[in-house]
């Protein structure tokens, strides 16, 4: 098998679960030397890019956030979100076995080969929609990171066990944070209910599963999160509830990020974040 | 100095005045058996916001094992014109202090 | 008698000074003299407590300003590490702001008033983050140049005479030494790289530099606080000392890694063993801190903002807590 990355390599792990003919037939850019290895970097990717973009949103509050303590809240959070990045792209890169650095992953490739979903490349929107966001990825992030604890990839399950404490402290403030706003004032309730309505569509993706995820549950290095979305709903229809916040009914869900297909975005918001690195190919920093 | 002694901390609730929250004190804990000590204040309005508020602020190096936050409201101090008749009697009483009793050597425990 | 309510009402509990109280004012100074702490509850001259308010209500405003120069370029840092190293000093900055904010409310000012007084242009910040950072350079530059200045400001700050303030500065202390450090570290790495960058790291160089050395305000004899500041012991060394004590570290430090410094008339006295330097221009730093420096109007306007985009969610959290006690007391 070549290491071809025109897409034209069996190794390709098309997306065959659901007639979205939009999302079918993407092809992952990179074939290494196994399948077992190119399904696990997918895997890897996804994981990886989820927590630089959503770290990367959160950076844009710092300096503007609307009070003292919460700026010096979402610079932790964001800290830590990026520290998970960069160590599930450095695994990335090994299992990849083509020398491939955790910044090289970051800032060298395009949007259509970011595999985060689409909820955390949005726009930050106002406070409300940032915690929303941040509830949302929270209360699913802890419930996989716990899985992962378990990896048959010892690495893996390093990363996830330290990154599981920082995810039950994140869940921990956008908890409260979601219940001061959607019981606050009428005018944090209103916002809060909108970010909802505007959110609620792309958590199904974050419970799709296709054939990488079914791949690497099965190899017991990853899970699928298809299983989890019964205790996710626990705790966000509780939190939800103490928030006097209504959840919208399913409808339009919005998919496709786990196989490069993103909203128009992400380009934007890597055009800023790679801009310099790209400008000095090749240099130190 | 009568201006800033009207203008004090957080007025309850929305209304006009502006708030920054109210303020908290945090002590934190170094290690298993040392004692709480005075970190600083925070800025926070339920208990559960300050606990978090007080852990970003003051315990994000990871040096803190256990945090205290108080409603700065709630702490009581003494005041420095007390301070002679409230400390400076037990200063002088030498009774109080190990080092006052003559014991006889090699005796263990004491 | 004991006080409930210590930092609220703690003015109301405190005498004013009158012209009357020679003793006390003798009696303080004393204190002063013997090295004592003062803190919040002892008894202080009006003007003391005024200066305090004013130097430290400054250095906390100058904390949270300096957050957005730096801030610029966090979403832009080239590569994981240096993001993170960025964004960990930023919050670091915003940290230090509050730890003074708290020290200067014990002297019984509310945070609400203090950051008023910076939003309606009333109250100074540090003249340096008037300046823009126009490249990457320049967040290397300002760890190196703007937190070293910051070091030895606040090395001497750590020992002053009003308790909190020193407290809060022994603190910032031990977090800014990592700031100078990564910051150096960054201009090295650039000027020992590649061409475009060394050219980058030399003119951040040349624009930051004499505005840092203006960091430490005006000569001591321009300068109307200073002997009071000194004599009370909140100050321990003239602004020409520290600046002076500055450049001496800096200079050593430059030549180590191959950059120049923008002035000619840099010269090393073998007698005073000191750094010779030129004359710095001071009607740019009067410009710069009455509000026409190139960015005075941008920081303010982005502090503004925030400012009042976050009031509805500062409001909700009140409204919230408010709510939570009226439910725990049914």
């Amino acid at each position: 098998m070549s290491g071809d990355d025109s897409g034209n390599g069996e190794a390709g792990t098309g997306n065959r679960t659901v007639s979205d003919g939009w999302v079918a037939g993407a092809r992952s850019r990179t074939a290494t030397s196994g399948i077992a290895e190119n399904v696990l970097f997918e895997y890897l990717l996804r994981l990886a890019d989820d927590r630089l973009v959503l770290g990367h949103r959160l950076s844009e509050w710092c300096g503007h956030a609307p009070i003292l303590e919460e700026d010096i809240a979402v610079a932790n959070i964001a800290l830590d979100l990026i520290g998970q990045a960069s160590a599930l792209l450095k695994l990335a890169g090994d299992v990849e076995g083509k020398g491939r650095s955790d910044d090289a992953l970051a800032y060298f490739r395009d949007a259509i080969e970011f595999r985060n979903a689409q909820l955390v490349e949005l726009p930050n929107g106002d406070f409300a929609t940032t915690i929303v966001r941040q509830f949302l990825f929270d209360a699913w992030d802890v419930l996989v990171l716990e899985r992962l604890t378990a990896s048959s990839n010892a690495t893996l399950a390093g990363i996830a066990a330290k990154a599981l404490k920082e995810a039950k402290y994140h869940l921990r403030h956008s908890a409260e944070w979601v219940r001061m706003l959607g019981d606050g004032t009428t005018e944090s309730h209103q916002r809060a209910q909108r970010a909802l309505d505007d959110l609620w569509p792309y958590t199904t993706e974050l419970f799709l599963t296709d054939d990488v995820d079914r791949a690497v549950a099965a190899n017991g290095a990853g899970t699928d999160a298809e299983g989890l979305r019964p205790a996710w709903r626990q705790t966000v229809d509780r939190v939800f509830g103490e928030a006097t916040l209504t959840i919208p009914k399913d409808g339009f869900t919005p998919r496709g990020g786990r196989t490069g297909r993103h909203t128009e975005h992400l380009g934007r918001m890597l055009a800023d974040m790679q801009s310099l690195a790209r400008a000095h190919p090749g240099a130190s920093w | 100095m009568t201006d800033e002694s009207a203008l004090s901390t957080a007025a309850p609730g929305g209304g006009s005045i502006e708030t920054q929250w109210d303020l908290w004190e945090v002590f934190t804990q170094e290690g298993a058996g040392a004692p709480h000590e005075h970190a600083g204040s925070v800025h926070a309005t339920t208990a559960e916001h300050a606990m978090q508020n007080a852990r970003d602020v003051y315990a994000r190096r990871g040096k803190v094992v256990s945090l205290w936050v108080v409603p700065t409201a709630s702490i009581v101090a003494s005041a420095p014109s007390e301070a002679g008749p409230l400390f400076d009697p037990g200063n002088d009483k030498a009774y109080r202090h190990p080092q006052f009793y003559k014991t006889p050597r090699g005796v263990r425990g004491l | 008698m004991t006080d409930q309510n210590p930092a609220a009402s703690r003015p109301a509990a405190s005498p004013v000074a009158s012209p009357a109280d020679v003793a006390k004012v003798a009696e303080f100074e004393a204190r002063i003299e013997r090295g004592e702490s003062i803190e919040p509850k002892d008894w202080m001259p009006d003007r003391y407590r005024k200066q305090l308010v004013r130097m430290m209500s400054q250095h906390a405003h100058s904390e949270i300003v300096g957050m957005l120069p730096e801030g610029n370029w966090i979403t832009r840092a080239p590569s994981l590490r240096r993001k993170m190293v960025l964004l960990a000093k930023v919050q670091d900055e915003a940290g230090h702001g509050l730890y003074i904010y708290c020290g200067t409310e014990t002297l019984g000012v509310g945070r609400e008033e203090l950051v008023d007084q910076l939003l309606t242009g009333k109250a100074k910040y540090s003249s340096i983050f008037n300046y823009p950072t126009l490249t990457w350079a320049d967040i290397g530059v300002i760890g190196w140049f703007v937190d070293g200045a910051a070091i030895v400001n606040q090395t001497m700050l750590a020992k002053a005479s009003f308790g909190p303030y020193a407290r809060a500065m022994v603190r910032i202390c031990k977090e800014e030494n990592f700031h100078k450090k990564q910051g150096y570290e960054s201009v090295a790495t650039l000027a020992s790289g590649t061409p475009e960058q060394r050219a980058m790291v030399q003119d951040a160089v040349n624009r930051w530099w004499w505005p840092s050395l203006m960091m430490f305000g005006p000569s001591d004899k321009d300068s109307p606080n200073s002997a009071e500041l000194i004599r009370w012991r909140v100050k321990r060394d003239t602004n020409d000392t520290l600046r002076q004590r500055f450049v001496d570290l800096t200079v050593p430090q430059a030549r180590a890694v191959n950059l120049t410094l923008p002035d000619p008339d840099l010269r090393y006295n073998d007698e005073t063993e000191h750094w010779e330097f030129g004359d710095i221009d001071w009607k740019e730093f009067q410009e710069v801190i009455s509000g026409n420096g190139p960015c005075n109007r941008e920081r303010l306007a982005a502090r503004r903002k925030a400012h009042d985009d976050g009031a509805w969610v500062r409001e909700a959290a009140e409204a919230y807590a408010a709510k939570r006690q009226a439910a725990d007391a049914a």
